[in-house]
This record gives C-alpha cells, structure tokens and sequence, in this order.
C-alpha cells in the first residue's frame, strides 16, 4: 500500500538505498519518553510512508552503573541493586545472583531452601509474563487485558509483602538462604491464588487469542527464525517462540526443577504471535510447578548450618551455643565476612525473560571484585532492527513489547 | 551446588592441539581455557566449527587492583553449545596502552552489541567491528568508566548540567 | 470600594461566590493530568497506582498523556541519569504553565541506592520540584498521598499571582553549595572562618 511507484518496493531492498528513493524516507525519533510503556529506550526509525526501512536502536538512557557497584558492596548487600535490573520480576533477579554467588563458593543449599526459591522464581516468572504480555494488550489497544493482568500482579505483590515485607524490589534471598521462612499464612495464600488466576487467564485468553484485531496485529510481524535466534544469542521465550528448545530449567537443572514435572513451551513460527502464547503457555505450565512444589515442600532449616559460616545463625542458635555466636560475630562484623576464593565463575538461571547469568569474580573478601550480569535484555533490543524490516509503524510497539525488553536490565 | 555441564575434553584436545598452550581449568564443573590474542578470531571458528554455536556473554574482567594479575584486561567470553548443553569459558587477555582483540561479529551476530559494551566501559578496541561506538554511556563521555582506576562516584560529570528554574520555564 | 460593608445578598441554592484565585485553583488540583517520566522501577509502582486496586482516577488524575505538551503535572518515576538528563529538561521545558512536579522515589528525590557516575543526585538540582514521594519504590498509596498534598498546595499557592516562583532562592542556594564543595579537597568544617568565607563566597559565586 505504499505511496511510491512499484519499483521501488521496501521490502526487496536493504538500507543502502540509491539517492532518489531517499527523497521518500523520513526519520522519525521514537523515546526516550514515548507513549509505549517500555520505559527508557530511544529508537529512530527512517520510515518511507509508513513502512520502516531502518532502525537504528539507542540505548543507555537508565545506565547506573550497577557492575561497578557490584564492586563496592558485599553479596548480601548488592542483592537488592539486583532488585533493580528486571523490575517486573525481581526476586527472579535475586535468586539469580546468589545461584551465582553459591556457585562460586561452592554452597549446597537445603532442600527447603531450594523448593522455596522455585516457587518465588516460579511467581515472578508469572508476575513477569502477566505484565509483559499486559504491555502488549495495552499497547495495541486491549486496556481490559492489561487491568486484569494487573490485578492477578497484585495478588501476587501481597504474597510476597506477606513473605518478605516488600511488594517488589524484595532482596529476598541471601547466601546460603533466604531471608524469611515461609509462614502457614504465606502458603494459604499462594493457595488461594493458585486457585484463582486459572480463570483469569482464561478470561485474559479469551479477549485476545483468538481476537481477529490482535491476531492481525502480532501475525506474521516480527518473523525471527531459529538460525537467527541462535546467531544473535536469544534465549527465553524470544527463542523458544522460534524453535529453540533450549531451557534452563531442563537442561541444566538447578534448584528443585530437576525434581518437577512441566512442559517446557515452544512454538516455531517466531512472530509476535508465538511469542504471546508461549508466554500464555509458560504461565500456565509455572502454575502447575508452584502446585507440586508447594504440595512436596521439605520441612527442615531453610538456611545452611553454622559450619558453613555463611548465612546467619538463628536468634536462638546465636543465645544458645558458642559456634552461633561466633558464625554471627563473623558475619556481622565490618572486615570480617567469609572467604571467597580468588576464582571466577558464571552461573545463570533460566529468568523471565531468557538466559539471566552473573559472572562473578571473588578476590578473598566478600566483596565481588567484579559482578558482571548478562542481561538477556540487550540481545533481545539488538535483534529489534532485524525484526521490524519492512513492517509498519504500528508494528514497532507490538513487536517492542513482544520482546520484553526492560530499561534497567537493558542498560544496568 | 549448580548443575555440571557434559565434558569438553575432546574440544579442549582439538584447540590445544591447534594453538598450543591453552591452560585448560576446571572450576566447579566450568571449563576454561586462554587463547593468545593474536590467534583468538580462528581458535573462535574451531569452536564455532565444533558445535558452540551460541554465544553467551562477552565481557571484561580489569585486573588492575588483583592479586597476582599477569595482565590488566581479561576479556571473557562464554560459549554454549544447543545440541549438548556443554559450555565453555575462553578467556583472552589484552594489556596497556590500547587494549586491542579480533572482533567476532562475523561470527556471531550477537558479539555486536556485547563488543561495544566492553568497548564503552573498558576501552578495548575491537578490530574488524562494523559499528565500534559507545553503548550506554553518552556519546561526548571520554573516560571508560569500569576500569579500575576510574571512581565510583565519577569526576564531577553528573553534577555538570544548566539548572532549570521555575522563572525560566 | 469595599463591597463587604453593603448590604447581605441573598444567594439562591446553585450559586456560590468565590475568589477567581481559589476558584481556578480547585480546577487545577482536581483535574491533573499527569505525565508519567517513568524511568525504572517506580515506573511499574506508578503503573499499579493507575491500575484498578489502588485507582488514580478517582483523584482527577484520569489521562495519562505522554505528550507534555497535554499535561500539568509531570511524575518523574526512576532515577535519571546523565544521559536522560537533557530529555527531562527539555521535556519540561515543553509543558505549558501552570505545571507541577513530583519526584518519585529516593532515585528521583536524591539518587537513591545509586551514587555512581552515571546518576544524578536528585532531579531537583536541575528542575523544579514541588513534591517528593520517598520510598524505593513508594507504595501506591504513598503516590497518592503526595497527589494529594499537591492538590493541597496547588489550592493553598494558587497560580494566578504567581507565587510558586518564590523557589528560584531555594534552588541556587543548592547547586552553588555542590560546586563549592567538590573541587576543594580540605575540610571546611574543622574551620568555622573557613566556612563563613565559603558560606558567603557561595552567594555570590557566578553560575558556569
């Protein structure tokens, strides 16, 4: 439907074009601040009409400087930086960050404590999709399907205040443990929600699965293939979308997942579209996890023992026996901390939104020397140019919320 | 303790015998190995060639203030293979003045954006990248503010902008 | 001529008098239509604020719009960093008077958990702010808590006589005592002249 005469067709050509189709193009600056509601990126898209023939994507805009932080403060201190990365799931984040740290200690955590950080990483995963794909319903125009996504969010905002004190940005986990136990009234209501939000994602599938608008809109647009999702390092559903089968949870077990019976989602068609109902499908497939997680949950210390002598000793371990007071003395005092072997190593978790690892560097002290985090965020805005060739303006926001890109993660 | 990857011994074999020296070690079930500089683009396409055709992660590591460095900048780049879930760590290392290494963008697309983080925040010129400009920090910023010897708190720069106030605007 | 001293009107029922001042002002304070410069985190808590459990609409605060050039109030809801920093001033340099500001956040309010290179140490160093939220992130029910004392300030100033610029004071005192303090490495505060010298040299220093 475009304008120009028929030979000069977009879609049969790249960016380098010759000069007189050049009189066509306009440049249009999308963000910093834009109406979308992913936060702090910045686009600017050279447009013939209304279809897009480059993109150049900017990011940098939120860049903190969490990596040199990670520098300065401790491993129990800098988990609640990493609450600030991926702020839609963020205890995902946390227990990312010590899955790495424990890795480079060597920790073998309990078995309690493992089941408990599935089942919070489990509800982050689905606090995460609810908002991502909200974000999609809300910017092609489905506001009903982002209220209800919302309010399932704020049912799950209040399991974890009830848990930990904070709706998010938790800093929930600790080395060797997590900071609270799970209390009678926290799993009555992550019951009560197990049992409600089924039929909200019903009602939510209902609006827009088969939604002839939405379909239109996200069908065919943004076509990422499996080679290409694997040359340009996509994991999550980005890549499950388009047929990488590739899954932490299964194929590098951590935590209890090894233990858990689930679906892994993939479709293969690598559009907006599959990537809409892989998200659906992982939720649903997560909901089934915190079901047989919460039923087999160990009973049993949720922190490792005193001799590790990292995570702090119980109130009543510190009063009542040399070895708590001396673990507590070591690990609360200034200059004092547990020793950390001058080694490097990266662990990941299979996040939200794909691959999320933290290489970590420890130099004796229980300080990082260096605490890198490999965000799956900025692979995934780096294949936004790649995906949005040739498609319409109104395809920049359903493709950009198809891809789940998060401003903090994405700059750090 | 994290899960261990399937062994890469026999890759491990292959770069060693191609390239020499490659100082393999195991550290809770990770491997690594350090590849020269001046080799690093074709010990990449052995790998690439064997099966690593995801490419995880490629950062820095600024060994300036650690003990027992040999060299300050240690650049890491972590591979993965999809077919057998194996991994692993190359590591390559680049010193003062102008740090400089093989980009391999050619290779994996992904490096692209990945290169020129280094680039923004170590100041490690990549040779043969398409597009080698800064990523996060601001363009008119000059220093590289992950290296060590650069503060935390910056040198001033944040506090350096025209205030705004309620008569002007 | 002093219209108090004549005679008492007898008003019928839908009539009210009133001074033009408070009457504009009750207009303002309860239609705001914010603008959300929604950076990081408080972004999602400002998102939840609009949703439908903690609702901003029934405050007036019905229309997000994200054009500035539509809105009065504008919520900076993250932290911001240096490279943001031009986009925040221009873009509240493009809203029209009468506008107000909310700083939301410890990020927004004064750099929060991040005193590194890249973040500024408060926007209120560089924009007018009105209203600060501290919390990381604040609580939906902190957001519209300062709404409100904002509705309570925009009656209690009032816009027409112009007194919200009576600020400009405030905020060069501010930004004088930053550029005092980081290049001189002694301590002025063992030296009580040393500090009276500094104090004054601040009024008058020159702006760069």
């Amino acid at each position: 439907m475009s304008i120009a005469p028929p030979e000069f067709d977009v879609m049969s050509r790249g960016p380098d074009t010759g000069a007189r189709s050049e009189d066509y193009l306009w440049t249009l600056n999308f963000g910093p601040q834009h109406p979308a509601t992913h936060t702090t990126l910045r686009l600017v898209l050279k447009l013939e009409g209304e279809r897009v023939v480059d993109a150049m994507p900017e990011m940098g805009y939120l860049h903190s400087g969490f990596e040199k932080i990670g520098e300065h403060l401790t491993f129990n201190q800098y988990v609640t930086v990493t609450d600030r990365m991926n702020y839609i799931s963020p205890i995902a984040n946390n227990v990312a960050w010590h899955h790495a740290v424990e890795a480079l200690l060597g920790l073998e955590l309990t078995s309690r404590c493992k089941y408990i950080r599935t089942i919070v990483a489990e509800l982050a995963r689905i606090s995460d999709h609810l908002l991502s794909n909200g974000a999609v319903g809300l910017d092609t125009g489905a506001f009903t399907f982002f209220l209800y996504a919302f309010y399932q969010r704020e049912v799950i905002y209040d399991i974890f205040e009830t848990l930990c004190g904070a709706r998010f940005t938790n800093s929930y986990t600790r080395v060797g443990g997590v900071s609270q136990d799970f209390t009678p009234l926290v799993i009555e209501k992550i019951r009560a929600f197990l049992k409600t939000v089924p039929k909200t994602l019903d009602d939510m599938e209902r609006l827009l699965t088969r939604n002839r608008i939405f379909v239109d809109r996200t069908k065919g647009v943004g076509v990422l293939t499996k080679e290409e999702a694997i040359n340009r390092s996509a994991t999550g559903p980005v890549a499950r979308a388009s047929g990488v089968t590739r899954d932490l949870r299964k194929d590098e077990p951590y935590l209890a997942y090894g233990d858990l019976d689930f679906k892994v989602a993939c479709a293969s068609a690598g559009d907006c579209y599959a990537r809409y109902l892989v998200r659906m499908q992982e939720m649903r497939e997560s909901l089934r996890i915190v079901q047989q997680a919460l039923e087999n949950l160990p009973g049993g210390p949720v922190n490792v023992g005193i001799d590790q002598r990292t995570a702090l000793p119980t109130k009543k371990q510190v009063y009542s026996s040399i070895e708590g007071t001396i673990s507590h003395f070591e690990l609360s005092m200034a200059n004092r901390g547990f020793e950390v072997p001058f080694e490097e190593s990266y662990a990941a978790i299979e996040a939200p939104n794909g691959e999320l690892g933290f290489y970590i560097v420890g130099d004796g002290d229980d300080t990082a020397y260096r605490a890198r985090c490999r965000p799956p965020s900025v692979l995934h805005f780096a294949l936004f140019p790649f995906l949005i060739r040739g498609h319409t303006l109104s395809d920049v926001v359903a493709v950009l919320g198809s891809l789940n890109i998060i401003a903090a993660e994405l700059d750090r | 303790m994290p899960h261990t990857p399937p062994a890469v011994d026999d890759v491990v074999a292959a770069l060693a015998e191609r390239f020499g020296a490659v100082e393999p070690s195991v550290y809770r079930g990770q491997t690594r190995v350090v590849i020269p500089a001046e080799v690093a683009f074709e010990a990449f396409e052995v790998l690439k060639n064997q099966g690593f055709d995801l490419l995880v992660d490629v950062t820095c590591v600024d060994y300036l203030d650690y003990k027992g460095a040999k060299h300050r900048y240690g650049l890491v780049y972590l591979l993965a293979n999809t077919a057998t879930n194996q991994r692993l760590t190359v590591r390559v290392f680049a010193d003062d003045p102008d740090p400089t290494v093989a980009s391999i963008v050619p290779l994996w697309e992904g490096a692209n954006w990945l290169e020129r983080e280094v680039w923004d925040l170590f100041g490690i010129r990549f040779e043969g990248h398409p597009d080698l400009r800064r990523l996060v920090m601001p363009d008119e910023f000059t220093a590289h503010p992950l290296r060590k010897d650069y503060p935390l708190q910056g040198r001033g720069e944040r506090h350096n902008f025209p205030v705004i106030t309620r008569d002007h605007s | 001529m002093a219209v108090e001293n004549g005679p008492k009107l007898e008003l019928p029922e839908n009539v009210f008098v009133s001074k033009l001042d408070e009457l504009a002002s009750w207009c303002r304070k309860n239609s705001l239509w914010p603008m959300p410069f929604a950076t990081a985190c408080c972004g999602i808590e400002l998102m939840a604020t609009g949703a439908s459990k903690h609702d901003l609409a029934r405050f007036g605060a019905e229309v997000f719009r994200f054009s500035p050039r539509q809105c009065d109030l504008m919520i900076v809801a993250g932290r911001v960093v240096m490279k943001m920093l031009p986009v925040l001033q221009r873009i509240w340099q493009q809203m029209h008077e009468p506008k107000w500001c909310i700083s939301m956040g410890a990020c927004a309010s004064t750099g929060g958990v991040f005193d590194t290179y890249a973040v500024v140490q408060g926007i209120d160093r560089f924009i007018p702010v009105d209203m600060y939220v501290p919390g990381c992130p604040p609580r939906p029910e902190q957001l519209i808590q300062a709404i409100i004392d904002l509705q309570d300030k925009i009656q209690r100033e009032g816009t027409i006589t112009g007194r919200e610029f009576d600020t400009a004071g405030r905020q060069a005192r501010k930004r004088a005592l930053v550029e005092i303090a980081a290049p001189l490495s002694i301590d002025a505060s063992r030296n009580p002249v040393l500090q009276r010298e500094l104090a004054a040299a601040a009024e008058t220093a020159p702006r760069s």
